[in-house]
């Protein structure tokens, strides 16, 4: 059993073993080497290892706020990604510029380092817009709420990147889609997998698997561990510790760079943990024990990758300190700015109907508009 | 811009109304910061603690703990600036709000009141007080205020509310007037076999027992209402005794069946357990010839027996019935007459005794009776005889009860006393040589003791097939098993 792939080697390490490359101690392996042979390492500089650091504590802190705000009243409802933080950045700097990504609603980490600007989710959350942004420009696709609808447009999409060539080399592009262990049960997903395969498309399946759908445990999602299903669809499948951020990049990195010169899909399985709620409706007390929350505590990714820079001399308490308050920064700022998000005009909702407009939609809107003129005090 | 800020409860998950404040955090005097956790609430959904969402001091509290507030209520006020001194005193800064919210919680009732949505619709008023809602979601007890109309007569006062709103538009521009005529209601559709009711209502019917096909829906498009179905049941109870006895009783008890209001017959397809059920019965019957002995029983000490047992650690998470007690009869005098528990196996010209006991339970379930068994029951303690009884009867309501635990039964108990009957000439399972039926047990003028005293009787009733045994073996059986019955204590100590 090569290193970082180690099998049962403690209650850390699910059954079957995943790909390590810091445990939760900090410990750093110069690589792990799975079954097949495939040797997996990242190769940051001191100063790439901080920045990982500063994004995992970013989103978190932004996270946290928006947890605050929904409990304020100031959203409708937030799927908070504490605990899949290392998942999330890990994979999402994994893309290159040219990549494009097709996130569930929980994917905030991922959004972050696409560089966009994390207030762009918010109005969907606090109900003032749609949530959309133009999915080309940050080659980012807009939050799908539906289970495991995106990984059809992903697969469509990849398909299309093959057929407009622009794949088969190392400049290529590759797709990546996320999905929850939930949405594997879903028959788009199984549907993804199938096209994909068949159509060889350059396309990268990112599972997180936080261990709960809702309130449903993995173990009455699936009979065998995750990954493994992409063998009945004909890519390889792979389980990576999804609470270490280098493992996560690595896997990820290798996985986009087969997708990206015409080798094919491939699942992969971030095996990691939801620590809070499914979503701010949701109770998680009620299905799963406390026990089991606090051993999952102890794998954090971001503690571990602290601990790896302390151990290693890369950062002191100075560099943790300012992290810190940048991240609270951006946490108050994005406060603010959510909290002057303008509320909609009843009107709006006419805007973006079609494209270039139409006569229907514009008689529709001006009736309205009249509709609306003929209440008291509508001087404006 | 005040700096005294009320904090009003939210809807803290997707269209709650209220929230019970499980405890305080803080108090009032506390200086607190921005995300400082203030309080915890309980909802329907979940138990949050609410992050402060300005810091300052604590200036009221609202509610006690253990209080139910509504959404959109202050729960906390907050002095945002307290470095400037103390709070001037003019009128009271949140009075002016206070109106403001009391005048729209009147307004919010008023047109709740007023009927603004439909019945029957989402959000709108239901049968018995409750209010239509989706699924998870609390009902909507608020309502938005509505600018009024410019050039509109004022005269749309509660009253007039149930006009249509088309009514009240004479100022609105042309082109756009709601025209609201009067759409007749929609003939009722009534197609055989399919009765329309929502699936909460389907519930409630199969819950009470009754048969959606019989009620005339008064709903939309006919369907069934939630007010339909307890009208139905109202009356069958008040119906006269007999009339429920001969024309509701088929009609609550068949389910499934299309109804010919024509014919009034209904028709029901021979499929699953029922057809199962057919076949063992006419196998059983016409194969094996069938006696059945009777013996009543005074069973009063096994009754307190049972109660001694329910208090008892060893009982303590089960539900035990005189049932537990039967088994452990049978099962006991079996072990003294192997006989009645084997099978006549006509192709091989042997009847095969069984070493082991498959305790048979007949139970009735949604989809049918079925005859689940407790493997090897003979082996069990009677704390696992109880459990597995247990097990056994939830498995087979819930109709998960696994093809492996319906065969292989030895000997089988039907309790048809739980219906309040005396007993019955139950029909052997198919491959089984009996089966003993328990009885109502029931208060009755027994002699005791040579005296005539209140005591706790049932009636056994005992079928077996004759070709196996004799009237003296089956009599010498039904007899053991009333005697451990009568006596159970002494029966262990003999038998056990």
């Amino acid at each position: 059993m090569a290193k970082g792939e180690r099998d049962k080697a403690g209650s850390d390490v699910p059954a079957g073993g995943f790909v390590q490359l810091l445990t939760p101690d900090g410990e750093r392996f110069d690589s792990a080497t799975t079954a097949d042979g495939t040797t997996y390492t990242v190769d940051f500089t001191d100063e790439e290892y901080r920045e990982l650091y500063r994004d995992l504590v970013t989103v978190r802190r932004l996270d946290t706020e928006a947890v605050a705000l929904q409990r304020q009243g100031e959203l409708g409802i937030w799927a908070s990604l504490l605990g899949q933080e290392a998942a999330q950045v890990g994979s999402g700097r994994a893309l290159r510029p040219q990549d494009m990504a097709f996130p569930t609603y929980r994917e905030h980490g991922v959004l972050y380092c696409r560089g966009i600007d994390p207030i762009m989710p918010f109005g969907l959350f606090r109900g003032v817009d749609q949530g959309g942004w133009d999915p080309n420009e940050f080659r980012f696709n807009t939050y799908t709420i539906v289970i495991g609808s995106q990984t059809l447009h992903a697969t469509g999409y990849a398909m299309g990147v093959t057929m407009d060539g622009r794949t088969g080399s190392a400049d290529g592009e590759a797709v990546i889609a996320y999905f929850g262990d939930g949405a594997t049960s879903q028959g788009e997903v199984n549907e993804s997998f199938v096209w994909s395969g068949v159509f060889n498309a350059p396309i990268v399946f990112f599972c997180q698997n936080n261990q709960y759908a809702i309130s449903e445990p993995l173990e009455r999602q699936t009979r065998v561990p995750l990954h493994q299903r992409a063998n009945g669809y004909g890519f390889p499948g792979i389980r990576v510790d999804g609470n270490d951020v280098l493992a996560t990049y690595a896997v990820t990195r290798a996985a986009l760079d087969a997708a990206r010169t015409g080798q094919g899909p491939t699942l992969i399985e971030a095996y990691t943990y939801r620590m809070g709620a499914h979503t701010s409706s949701d109770d998680p007390t009620r299905y799963r024990i406390s026990s089991e929350v606090e051993s999952w505590k102890a794998k954090d990714p971001i503690s571990r990758l602290k601990a790896f820079l302390t151990k290693q001399q890369l950062a002191g308490e100075d560099f943790f300190g300012e992290v810190d308050e940048g991240a609270g920064k951006l946490a108050l700022d994005l406060r603010e700015r959510v909290l002057a998000m303008p509320d909609p005009q009843p009107v709006a909702m006419f805007d973006n109907v079609y494209p270039n407009g139409s006569p229907e939609i514009a008689a529709q809107r001006r009736a309205f508009e009249d509709y609306q003129a003929s209440f008291e005090g509508s001087g404006h | 811009m005040s700096r005294i800020k009320e904090f009003n409860l939210p809807d803290l998950g997707e269209g709650l109304t209220e929230g019970e404040i499980l405890s305080w955090l803080v108090k009032v005097g506390d200086t607190i910061e921005l995300n400082q956790p203030i309080v915890e609430v309980e909802t329907a959904k979940a138990a949050v603690e609410i992050p402060a969402k300005w810091g300052g001091v604590v200036t009221r509290i609202f509610h006690e703990a253990g209080t139910v507030v509504e959404v959109g209520k202050p729960i906390i006020s907050i002095d945002t600036d307290p470095s400037s001194g103390p709070v001037p005193t003019e009128p009271a800064p949140t009075s002016l709000e206070t109106q403001t919210t009391a005048a729209a919680a009147a307004a919010a009732t008023t047109d709740t009141a007023g009927g603004e949505v439909e019945a029957g619709l989402i959000g709108g008023p239901a049968p018995g007080g409750r209010t239509a809602v989706l699924v998870g979601y609390g009902p909507r007890t608020t309502s938005a205020k509505r600018r009024p109309r410019t050039g509109t007569a004022t005269s749309a006062t509660p009253a007039a509310t149930t006009t249509p709103p088309a009514a009240a538009t004479a100022g609105t521009p042309a082109g756009t007037p709601p025209t609201a005529s009067p759409t007749p209601a929609p003939a009722p559709v009534t197609r055989p076999g399919l009765v329309l009711a929502k699936p909460p209502v389907r519930k409630l019917a199969r819950d009470l027992g009754v048969d959606l096909a019989t009620i005339a829906g008064t709903g939309p498009l006919g369907s069934v209402t939630r007010d339909d179905v307890h009208q139905a049941v109202a009356q069958a109870r008040s119906a006269p005794d007999l009339d429920v006895a001969v024309e509701a009783a088929p009609a609550v008890t068949l389910t499934g069946g299309v109804a010919d209001a024509g014919t009034r017959e209904q028709r029901i397809l021979i499929k699953g357990v029922r057809k199962l059920t057919a076949a063992n019965m006419v196998a059983s019957a016409f194969t094996a010839p069938h006696v059945t002995e009777f013996l009543t029983v005074d069973v009063t000490r096994s009754v307190k027996t049972l109660e001694k047992l329910r208090s008892r650690p060893e009982f303590a998470e089960q539900r035990i019935s005189p049932l537990l007690l039967v088994a452990k009869a049978v099962l006991l005098a079996i072990k003294r007459y192997p006989m009645v528990n084997s099978t006549w196996s006509g192709e091989t010209n042997e009847i095969v005794v069984k070493d082991y006991v498959n305790l048979g339970i007949a139970a009735a379930t949604e989809r049918g009776l079925i005859v689940p068994n407790v493997k090897d029951a003979g082996r069990l303690t009677l704390p696992e005889l109880a459990t597995a009884l247990n097990d056994l009867v939830r498995t087979a309501r819930s109709g998960k009860t696994p093809p492996a635990d319906m065969t292989g039964g030895t000997f089988s108990i039907t309790n048809v006393g739980v219906y309040g009957v005396d007993t019955g000439t139950p029909i052997l399972p198919p491959g089984e040589a009996a089966i003993l039926a328990l009885g109502a047990i029931r208060p009755t003028p027994w002699v005791h003791n040579g005296k005539i005293k209140i005591r706790q009787v049932t009636t056994l009733g005992l079928s077996f097939d004759h070709r196996i045994i004799d009237g003296e073996l089956g009599s010498k059986f039904l007899r053991d098993v009333g005697a451990f019955l009568a006596d159970p204590k002494t029966a262990m100590l003999t038998w056990g």
